[in-house]
């Protein structure tokens, strides 16, 4: 079940975006800011999550759940340590992907270069 | 010519763009790199013997390294311009986006070129990202605190 769950919410995700890209004036970048910050919106009610169990991995790769990681770590560490910990824990659960990003990126700059 | 009638006859000369078609790509995509993902959790959950979370990072992983690899060797721009969202819209297009600013800027040189560049596009999903969660987990922490 998870694999067509997966299909589908990820398919689906996609989907509106490129509705969303095709019939607006909008950028990709706007759209993918805007995922972000829905993503985040979502998680703060725990739909996010629900999705998560039900979806797996196709939930996992759009954007959408890079703002519901910020908002995971962030609420995870507020817990524990108070107000403080909305700061303390925002990068928790996304400095993985971020730090694989910048350095992958490092790497093949160095290596690469750009063809017209 | 009334501006009725030009804009009428704009319109029926612009060609038009088969959205259908992109819509569909995009879902297919999409969809496809969902089903990759899961696929690549279970793989890894039954050869390195690990728990669904450390999966789900090692699957973010994989798919950081190969969208930063597949553009730094040119070929990724060639499938965004066709797949449009059902690339962009997963954590492949972030990373496409670094790789590709940061090659893009390469001759201006490591510092004023990549260093400062390499967050053009995603520096945008970050800084939004963080003020929503902030904005978010602090009305989700007081209601938690007061009611």
């Amino acid at each position: 079940m998870y694999f067509i769950n997966s299909f589908l919410f990820c398919g689906l995700v996609c989907l509106i975006a490129e509705l969303i890209l095709d019939n607006t004036k909008l950028t990709p970048g706007h759209i993918t800011a805007m995922f972000v910050v829905i993503g985040a919106g979502l998680d703060a009610f725990g739909i996010y999550d629900f999705f998560i169990a039900k979806v797996g991995g196709g939930a996992l790769l759009p954007i959408t759940s890079f703002g519901h990681s910020l908002i995971h770590g962030a609420l995870l560490a507020a817990e524990s340590q108070g107000i403080i910990g909305l700061l303390m824990g925002m990068f928790d659960l996304t400095a993985t992907g971020i730090t694989a990003a910048i350095i992958f990126t490092f790497v093949f700059t160095l290596i690469f270069k750009a063809k017209d | 010519m009334t501006n009725k009638k030009y804009d009428y006859l704009v319109k029926k000369h612009t060609p038009k763009e088969d959205k259908v078609k992109y819509d569909l790509i995009a879902f297919l995509v999409g969809g496809l790199l969902g089903l990759l993902g899961e696929t690549l959790i279970r793989v890894y959950i039954m050869f390195f013997d690990i728990s669904r979370n450390d999966a789900s990072t090692y699957m973010i992983v994989t798919f950081i390294f190969f969208a930063s690899l597949f553009t730094a060797l040119d070929f990724f721009d060639k499938w965004v311009s066709k797949a449009k969202a059902g690339l962009l819209i997963p954590i492949t297009g972030f990373a496409h986006s670094m790789t590709s600013s940061a090659l893009d800027y390469k001759n201006e040189g490591p510092i004023y070129g990549v260093g400062s560049n390499v967050f053009k596009l995603a520096g945008s999903v970050i800084f939004y990202g963080v003020v929503s969660a902030w904005f978010f987990g602090l009305v989700r922490y007081l209601w938690e605190v007061l009611v």
